[in-house]
């Protein structure tokens, strides 16, 4: 694993891109240096996909490296290992992450199994990319957030970019991988970043330092976590489009909190999480996804064990609520600034 | 707001109850068995359409038997693919060794050597015809049963019991259930326990494969109890919308553990004939007849190299033995079922049609049944020397931890840690 950036990040010059833009990009970049690299998914071909991320690259790539697949997420996966098997670094989409599930048995018993039951033999470089989470109105089957269900499983790396810098930087890493990756896109800040406010106008990544993208070729290791403020009151650890939403409302309440933006799951950067959490004391864990056996149950009790007596108020959990993810009370299920607003409040009471 | 006066949908009427149907295989523990049920064309009367041919050409063969070799041992019929002597002699030779191989492993698992085994009696044909059809570098996505290609193929016998025994020379650190192969380097792709998965990854093999612009092909075996998966139709579906150069088998050897093939859908059709309605080729095939297995595969090679497609072939055969050594058929199936299989002994006919030919004889075949009976008793010794399941010969502790990643991350580190830690705290003796 890399351990530092490289330098080229920082010297390139950048321009103002959505994340979708920043996606098709690292795409692009890594198809044009790997031959080996092929896209395939529901609508990715000619039509570019369903939010764009693939526009052009059949045009640019051909038929034979970026191209529509049957609606049927088993075979795709499966066709995947398949063609990793042959040597391939296949770059499927899954249309919506709440699409995944008919593809599990293929990620779960033979993806993320293959290095090991082969003894290194075969291996699985594949990079699944699919836009999860709510917020845009999506219902309950455009909306969820399934990423514990992949951090569950030994073998499967969880990548989840919460900016356009960091969607290029890490989906570049991805694909570089030489093992399965899970490659969630926060779809409701794909235009721009979210504070949770959803009765605001929204906004885009013009006016964020997240949205400015290095030009070129760049990557950010898997398996390290972004320091989005340092502070001294609490640490937040957050993924996705919380990240932007905790920002927001620890700022309107004026606490001087450390956000941590985990951009992977795992493997997680378990030192950035033990490190502001010895120097802050306090612990709050956000998410979309529900709330029972959710990756904050994991964060939390990595925390407990490691930085017990560091911790002077209990870990803060703030999530989605245990119910499928309504359409027309999509504000109610998530957890937005109130909910945040609670727990952080609790926790500076202590 | 007012009730609408006009619904649609017609009255029901007066009508008898619904009926639930349940399979159920004609013949359990103790019935005497009748086949004439079984509609066995003679051997030599199916036609052989061209390799090229439109697809819908083959779709009255998925609903016929193709067959070679008659009741006398004779080659008949347009099928016939004229194998010279010697190369006959060699497929024999192969069938027989897997049989011994079985027979061994399967003592071995007896004798507590290790936890599991596999035979594959009475479907030695169409492992080893397969074998034999296809290119040595073909990529082969196989079941669980399909340990005649390997040892066609040439995969030391010594490495297959090595992971049988999980012992410290299995190539596979012990990691997998006995029989659960790997070798890349003979084109056989890591066996899973989960069924059908290879399907579909067979197929995304020789999609890459094309893509490539390769000459290669793919071919994936799943039984006909796993044709029922999703996986199938994702195979299927994935083969004929890329017209992948793939060639799909269905072992239909009627039985899965104890459902009979019924439970997949037999009591309604062929499992070829599922070919058809995904618009790729289909064959049925006697598949105890070698000839007969090694001419469809050697005609759906043939047409998934010249870009015509993948084809969907049925072996139609039965499972002589138990699932595996861990099931007991006589508890759910009568024993006459195999005496009395009408489609005979793969092994059987095809000495038959070699000594019919005049080009072997008894004498030979069992000079040639005892030196390969030698041959595995020689590998079974070898590998023991590294070592049978839960004798200590394992795999070095710290491998358990390897291979789920590229690199071993923190969590995984720690966790070894604990696992030594563990075993210290058991035997303070141990040394890694």
């Amino acid at each position: 694993m890399l351990e530092e950036e490289p330098v080229s990040l920082h010297e390139a010059p950048t321009r103002s891109l959505n994340m979708i833009e920043a996606i098709n990009e690292a795409l692009d970049i890594t198809m044009a240096r790997d031959p080996d690299i092929v896209i395939m998914g529901e609508d990715v071909g000619f039509f570019g996909g369903v939010f764009r991320a693939t526009a052009g690259l059949q045009t640019k790539y051909g038929k034979n490296r970026v191209f529509d697949s049957p609606i049927n997420e088993c075979g795709i996966v499966g066709a995947a290992v398949g063609m990793a098997a042959y040597g391939l670094r296949p770059v499927p989409e899954i249309q919506f992450a709440d699409y995944i599930y008919p593809g599990l048995d293929q990620l779960v018993s033979e993806a993320a199994r293959l290095r090991y039951r082969s003894a290194g033999e075969f291996i699985a470089p594949i990079t699944i990319r699919s836009p999860f989470g709510g917020g845009i109105f999506g219902g309950q089957t455009h909306s969820q957030s399934p990423e514990a269900l992949f951090t569950h499983v030994a073998g499967l790396k969880t990548v989840i970019p919460s900016t356009p810098h960091d969607a290029k930087g890490l989906l570049i890493a991805a694909i570089e991988d030489n093992d399965p990756v899970i490659f969630f896109e926060p779809k409701r800040i794909y235009n721009g970043p979210f504070d949770g406010n959803y009765d605001s106008p929204s906004k885009t990544w013009k006016s964020h330092s997240g949205g400015k993208v290095p030009e070129g070729y760049y990557s950010i290791p898997l398996g390290k976590a972004r320091t989005v403020r340092e502070g001294s009151a609490m640490t937040v650890l957050v993924y996705g489009t919380m990240v932007h939403v905790a920002e927001a409302v620890l700022e309107a309440k004026g606490v001087d909190a450390e956000i941590i933006d985990l951009r992977t799951l795992v493997p997680l950067d378990i030192e950035a999480v033990e490190k502001s959490v010895e120097k802050t004391g306090k612990c709050l864990v956000i998410h979309e996804a529900t709330r029972t056996s959710g990756f904050g149950a994991e964060l939390a009790a990595l925390v407990q064990e490691r930085c017990f007596y560091h911790l002077e108020a209990p870990i803060e959990r703030v999530t989605g609520f245990d119910t499928p993810y309504p359409h027309s009370l999509e504000w109610a299920y998530f957890p937005g600034p109130v909910r945040i607003g609670e727990a952080v409040d609790r926790l500076m009471k202590d | 707001m007012a009730e609408s006066p006009v619904r649609s949908g017609k009255p029901r009427g007066n009508l008898p109850p619904l009926e639930f149907h349940v399979p159920e295989p004609r013949y359990r523990p103790g019935d005497t068995v009748d086949y004439s049920h079984l509609v066995i064309p003679e051997a030599g009367t199916v036609t052989r359409p061209d390799e090229a041919c439109d697809a819908r050409d083959t779709w009255p063969l998925t609903t016929d038997l193709i067959r070679v070799l008659d009741d006398a041992g004779y080659a008949l019929g347009p099928w016939n693919p004229h194998l010279d002597p010697e190369t006959l002699r060699r497929i024999l030779r192969m069938m027989a060794l897997t049989r011994a191989f079985d027979d061994r492993m399967y003592r071995g698992q007896r004798q507590g050597k290790t936890s599991f085994y596999m035979k594959s009696t009475g479907e030695e044909a169409i492992s080893v015809a397969c074998a034999f059809a296809l290119a040595e570098d073909d990529m082969v996505f196989p079941s669980y049963r399909q340990q005649g290609i390997l040892i066609s193929r040439g995969y030391p016998l010594v490495e297959m019991i090595n992971q049988i025994y999980s012992n410290r020379a299995d190539r596979l650190k012990g990691r997998q259930l006995p029989i659960m192969y790997s070798a890349k380097d003979y084109g056989f792709f890591t066996i899973s326990g989960n069924l059908a998965t290879q399907f579909p990854q067979a197929v995304g093999w020789a999609m890459a494969s094309a893509i490539k612009g390769d000459t290669r092909i793919a071919t994936s075996f799943i039984g006909e109890g796993s044709s029922a998966e999703g996986d199938f139709h994702a195979a299927m579906t994935f083969a004929a919308v890329y017209n992948a150069p793939v060639v799909l088998n269905v072992v239909n050897n009627q039985w899965a553990i104890s459902s009979f093939s019924g439970f997949a859908g037999a009591e309604r059709t062929t499992f070829a004939a599922r070919a058809a309605g995904y618009g790729i080729a289909g064959l049925r095939v006697d598949g105890n007849d070698a000839l007969a297995v090694y001419a469809a595969m050697e005609w759906a090679a043939n047409r998934a190299r010249a870009n015509k497609g993948p084809t969907l072939i049925e072996h139609f055969t039965y499972r002589a033995e138990g699932h595996s050594t861990s099931d007991d058929p006589s508890a759910y199936r009568s024993a006459r079922e195999a005496e009395e299989w009408p489609l005979g002994d793969p092994i059987t006919r095809l000495k038959n049609h070699l000594v019919a030919l005049g080009e072997w004889s008894d004498e030979q075949h069992a000079g040639m049944d005892k030196a390969l009976a030698e041959d595995v008793r020689a590998a079974t010794k070898e590998a023991e020397k590294n070592g049978i399941l839960g004798h200590g010969l394992h795999h070095p502790f710290h491998t358990m931890f390897e291979d789920v990643f590229e690199e071993l991350p923190w969590h995984l580190r720690e966790q070894a840690e604990q696992a030594i830690r563990e075993r210290r705290t058991k035997w303070p003796e141990w040394k890694e």
